[in-house]
């Protein structure tokens, strides 16, 4: 039986760990898409016809069909293309627990390390010293709920290991261009191993922005935040 | 013998109903625990450490946090009776996708409409009306947001109708009168006993909000 092509085109941002993660998972099962790179302050028409409750980036059109959210487009992959790797573990437990470490890093963590980028002085002081906190309970957790875990290559990688390493992949640059550090060896043991690991992968290489960029991109962004700031 | 699931609860907390209505969905016989936040039990502050948050489910020993979760894990648990999603991948991202937006969207504006006074009140009532319309909007003709059977989606949302006349009342406005095909739906899932059961009287929920009011405005 011939194999019907699909189209997938997913809108994204090179920015955007949100839109990072819909990448990588594409690049792990092996689907070939069209990438449609969105200037957020000039929407295409069609991202915003085809996500019109949130008109947001990423955005995954697969066969016509749109398929808005992060995690919901992760999901939705990983149930269309079930090749390997297997984004969740069979079990429902062990489900409930990558949903449950997904959830803590996409709220309780970006919270406030999304915060540290707008921020100086004492109010980022305290952001930082909350991130911290927080990022200290989920490399704890890991190392708790996750134990020995195995990254050598693609078939290692599921939803949260996808999560890390599209959210916390780019924090030496941040600590290069913000001069915050938040994740490391010593303080972060088991986190900074997973995202060094992670890394090593061709398939999270591919994605990889250039160091440079990056902290220069940052950089600017803070500056015009801070800028913003004080003339609000 | 196996020991019963505990659900860790609050009698009002519309994410602790989530879990009791997706228990009794499955038809699973559950022990129910009403926690005292004053006073919080062994067992939540060990279960769930990180938020020590309700719904907890405790089952097998093992802890399940967060409502959606909770509803999740139980569908998956006991994948039988009832599935709370279609079979179609595109069907199911899309039941995901809209009980993010109530966790997103909706929970929020409705803490402000019942929590909050003044101008916070206003700007809470105003993302309310504007999440109910896109809500009722996406239900449209369906008897329930997951279609012909009640789903997840409607878990999600049916446990803020116990809210309604407090929002209501708080907010001086009638939902009907924004979005009457979701108070049909509402009165639709409250006739089914995995609901009817599990919610409590609006009245008790208005003298719940009453009560925060007077303590915290």
């Amino acid at each position: 039986m011939e194999e019907k092509k699909s189209k997938v085109t997913l809108h994204g941002t090179w920015i955007s760990p949100y839109s990072k993660r819909v990448e990588i998972a594409l690049k792990l099962k092996g689907i070939l898409y069209e990438y449609v790179e969105e200037d957020l302050q000039n929407k295409s028409e069609s991202l915003i016809q085809q996500n019109p409750v949130h008109k947001k980036i990423p955005l995954l059109v697969h066969d016509g069909k749109p398929v808005a959210e992060s995690l919901v487009i992760l999901e939705y992959i990983d149930e269309t293309w079930t090749n390997s790797p297997r984004f969740f573990p069979e079990d429902p437990y062990e489900r409930a627990q990558v949903r449950f470490w997904v959830s803590y890093i996409n709220q309780q963590v970006f919270e406030v390390t999304g915060q540290i980028m707008f921020q100086e002085g004492e109010a980022q002081a305290k952001s930082v010293e909350e991130a911290r906190k927080r990022i200290k309970v989920l490399d704890e957790g890991l190392e708790k709920h996750f134990p020995n875990k195995n990254i050598r290559e693609n078939d290692d990688v599921g939803l949260l290991e996808i999560i890390i390493i599209a959210t916390f992949g780019v924090h030496k640059a941040h600590r290069e261009a913000i001069g915050v550090e938040i994740i490391s060896p010593v303080n972060t043991p088991t986190l900074y191993n997973w995202i060094e690991r992670l890394q090593d992968l061709s398939v999270v290489k591919k994605v990889e922005v250039p160091h440079d960029k990056l902290v220069n991109f940052i950089q600017n962004y803070r500056q015009k935040c801070l800028q913003q700031a004080a003339n609000a | 013998m196996a020991n019963l699931p505990i659900l860790l609860d609050y009698w009002p907390s519309m994410f602790g109903m989530r879990a009791r209505v997706a228990l009794r969905e499955k038809g699973v016989e559950f022990e129910y625990r009403e926690e005292d936040f004053s006073n919080k039990s062994p067992l939540l502050l060990q279960s769930n450490p990180i938020h020590k948050k309700i719904p907890v489910l405790v089952h097998n020993g093992k802890p399940v946090c967060e409502s959606l979760n909770v509803v999740q894990y139980v569908d998956e648990a006991w994948p039988e009776k009832n599935p709370f999603f279609p079979s179609d991948p595109y069907e199911r991202a899309q039941a995901r996708f809209w009980a993010d937006f109530v966790d997103k969207k909706f929970t929020d504006a409705q803490f402000k409409v019942w929590g909050k006074k003044g101008e916070e009140q206003e700007a809470g009532k105003k993302e309310f009306i504007e999440a109910v319309k896109i809500l009722e909007s996406e239900l449209g003709d369906k008897p329930y947001f997951g279609g012909d059977s009640f789903g997840y989606v409607d878990i999600s949302l049916i446990t803020f109708s116990s809210w309604f006349q407090a929002y209501e009342k708080f907010g001086n406005f009638s939902i009907e009168s924004e979005s009457p095909k979701l108070i049909a739906w509402a009165k639709r899932c409250m006739e089914k006993e995995s609901v009817s059961k599990s919610l409590p009287d609006s009245e008790k929920i208005v003298a719940y909000a009453a009560e925060y009011r007077k303590n915290n405005l």
